[in-house]
């Protein structure tokens, strides 16, 4: 996909102009976040779980190398594959080329925000492969061609009436009056529609919520089931998942999962959490004969040991999504690539360049609600300093707000001279601002005053310069 | 038991000594009152929240540095703010990673560095504030740093439980940030404006006639959405309210419309 996250603040500007989005977002709030906080305040240890999901965590990323070719000899023993992705690009061709050596036409998909990540579905259409998402958010915005603004919710943009129109739209093979204003209607045609697909596709890609090195197992988490079907149905299953999602043992697996499904839909368990460990043996009943799982790395074993490593415990759980009020004010697609939120604006800059996801870092106010409810206690708002750090270091910063900064930090260094400015400032300030006790408006300082009045100084001389003239009181 | 009186620095943060020296003085007068020799050093400025969220950390350290000397020597420092005392409490020490006798330095003023409200109970164990009235009703907005990075949320309400005639009437979203966050209200005006616009409906909504907390930035940018939208809500620091003297015209108006 095509970021467009340097134009962040036009993309944010539309989006705060979007009912429909603003709708969605305020339900999004309401609901997600109270879900959470229930599923939360059930489980006392819940605050023990997050300290061994990080430990747990953190010991996989000290050996990670370890971990990965420990779950590879497993796969390998189970009969299955494991493909190596350095990029997005390779990864993109090694799916490619077991869809071409099995002469898969039609795949199914669930739900993977990996294959967002590399832009799989557009890559396969390209070279003739036409790939069908299962889970119903991401089949919507499929037929809409549109990004997932969200990565557990990837269609929470969009209401019934958009959902309607896309279905009236893709399937023409029902009568264009039937009835489609209730989610009942919808759901049972997407679930008509995607059954022929289900049966017919020569080949199933998911993602995996993790892969437990012991067992050579991989896992996803869902509540649609369409997982299941994309899994065992065709004659090969494709995982494609990402490095960082090694755990060693069932044991931690099962860590992670009681902090997931809470953490993000606030459910004590999703309705389905499957485990894939290898192709169908002779005494299986059903199960896909070839088993892949692609590896894809593409920048992440660059954060190991730098200052991002923390992101590297991520989970997906979009817990910090779903409690960000920049996110809640605009969405998802404002952030114009794969992953919003708190969590994107860590890990964007480090996928696509600084250069592209400038914004993104900025674009908070720091207010620490992401950290507070990541269930790995990921320090989400140290790393946007950290590359506020990157920004100033390498100049990427407008040069007038870097000259301003640059002066009052000289400023307050020097108390004498700042004295000096700030009682000037205070005097003038407060003189004209005496009448109304307030500015509508103030040159330089738009950004304030066109959408709020700026507060005059209540007095007009400052705490500092009353005290040592002797008032204390 | 008498107890040797605390020396307390008041770092008033330079926003309170510009834009609403009362705070200052009705700090002093809490802290006086519950029995800590109050000094403003005369040195302070500003603890370089701008620079340090801007990503300068060369500078962010340097005024670290000044205000690490500056505060030195003091039983305690306390600031009227969550989030100036949370960036000399949490942000100061990872400032001198490379630089292990300033770090010590920093870890140890970190330690005796409070927001007031937290100060006045946490440390000093004030149950109550002596002689405060103000009748009616208040919704407290919880600022983000000194919620999250200093735990403070029932200071200030145990605090204004004691307060004659006042009644606190909490936010449907107490904990949502308001939208300033220092720069970022300026660089992102319209998101800042959306946040900010939420954060003056859900006080309406509360039916309340003002609205109190501990953060001056904050009270700013909430007071003036409210005053654009024409409210007659009005905005005070917490400490105004607790210290219980003559109050001067709420933030953002003059007393004389």
């Amino acid at each position: 996909m095509h970021p467009t996250s340097h134009d962040f603040k036009a993309n944010a500007h539309r989006a705060m102009r979007d009912e429909a989005l603003q709708g969605a977002l305020a339900t999004l709030k309401k609901g997600f976040r109270a879900k959470r906080g229930v599923a939360v305040e059930r489980l006392p240890e819940f605050e023990a779980l997050r300290d061994a999901g990080r430990d747990m965590k953190n010991h996989v990323l000290a050996h990670l190398d370890h971990y990965l070719e420990l779950f590879e000899a497993k796969v390998l023993a189970q009969g299955g594959h494991v493909h190596w992705a350095r990029d997005a690009e390779e990864a993109r061709r090694i799916v490619l080329d077991i869809c071409r050596a099995s002469n898969a036409r039609t795949v199914t998909k669930g739900k993977s925000m990996v294959a967002e990540e590399i832009g799989l579905n557009a890559y396969l259409e390209k070279n003739g492969v036409r790939p069908v998402e299962t889970d119903l958010g991401e089949y919507i915005i499929q037929l809409r061609d549109e990004p997932p603004s969200h990565i557990i919710a990837p269609a929470i943009h969009l209401n019934r009436g958009h959902v309607a129109q896309a279905f009236v739209k893709a399937h023409p093979q029902y009568p264009a009056d039937r009835p489609l204003g209730e989610a009942r209607e919808l759901l049972d045609e997407a679930r008509e529609v995607l059954r022929e697909s289900f049966v017919t596709a020569d080949l199933g890609i998911t993602g995996a919520n993790m892969m437990i090195a012991e067992t050579g197992a991989t896992i996803i988490v869902t509540n649609e089931g369409n997982g299941d079907l994309t899994q065992t149905l065709p004659r090969v299953h494709v995982v494609l998942t990402s490095i960082e999602k090694v755990v060693p043992t069932m044991e931690d697996a099962t860590t992670v999962l009681r902090l997931l499904a809470r953490s993000a839909t606030g459910q004590e368990f999703a309705a389905y959490t499957t485990f894939s460990a290898g192709p169908r043996r002779a005494e299986d009943l059903d199960g896909p004969s070839e088993f892949h799982v692609v590896l894809l790395d593409n920048g992440r074993s660059n954060m190991l040991g730098g200052a991002f490593h923390d992101m590297l415990r991520c989970i997906r759980c979009a817990a910090c999504i779903n409690h960000c009020p920049i996110y809640g004010a605009i969405g998802g697609h404002a952030y114009g690539w794969v992953y919003p939120g708190p969590m994107g604006s860590v890990l964007t800059p480090a996928l696509i360049g600084l250069e592209e996801a400038r914004d993104l870092p900025n674009a908070s106010t720091l207010c620490g609600r992401c950290e507070a409810v990541c269930p790995m206690r990921i320090p989400l708002p140290r790393m946007l300093r950290h590359w506020r750090g990157r920004e100033f270091e390498r100049h990427l910063q407008p040069g007038r707000v870097r000259l301003a900064l640059k002066g009052w930090s000289w400023l307050v260094r020097h108390p004498t001279l700042y004295r000096l400015y700030t009682m000037a400032a205070v005097a003038t300030l407060g003189m004209l601002g005496k009448r109304r006790g307030r500015f509508t408006s103030m040159p330089m300082a738009g950004g304030w005053t066109n959408t709020r009045d700026l507060p005059a100084p209540s007095a007009r001389r400052g705490f500092m310069d009353q005290w040592a003239t002797g008032r204390r009181r | 038991m008498s107890e040797k009186p605390k020396r307390v620095a008041l770092f008033v943060t330079c926003l309170v000594d510009m834009f609403r020296p009362e705070i200052g003085f009705a700090a002093v007068k809490l802290l006086e009152d519950a029995g800590c020799i109050v000094e403003a050093p005369a040195g302070q400025t500003c603890c370089g929240q701008p620079a340090y969220n801007s990503g300068d950390r060369a500078d962010a350290a340097a005024i670290a540095r000044h205000n690490i000397a500056l505060l030195a020597g003091f039983d305690y420092v306390v600031l009227p703010s969550g989030s100036c005392a949370g960036m000399i409490a949490k942000h100061y020490p990872p400032l001198f990673d490379d630089d292990p006798e300033m770090a010590g330095k920093a870890r140890e003023l970190a330690r005796r560095t409070f927001e007031l409200t937290s100060f006045l109970v946490d440390v000093l164990g004030v149950e109550a504030v002596a002689g405060a009235s103000h009748s009616g009703t208040a919704t407290y907005h919880d600022s983000c740093s000194g919620l999250r990075e200093l735990g403070v949320k029932t200071q200030p309400r145990k605090l204004l439980g004691s307060v004659a005639g006042l009644t606190v009437s909490e936010l449907a979203a107490p904990e949502e940030c308001c939208g300033f966050g220092g720069t970022f209200c300026v660089k992102y005006p319209e998101i800042s404006d959306r946040m900010v616009s939420d954060k003056a409906a859900d006080a309406t909504a509360t039916g309340a006639a003002l609205v109190l907390g501990g953060d001056l930035g904050c009270l700013m940018n909430i007071a003036g959405k409210l005053k654009r939208q024409g409210s007659r809500i009005a905005v005070r620091h917490v400490a105004e309210v607790l210290a219980g003297g003559p109050l001067v015209a709420p933030i953002g108006e003059s007393g004389e419309e």
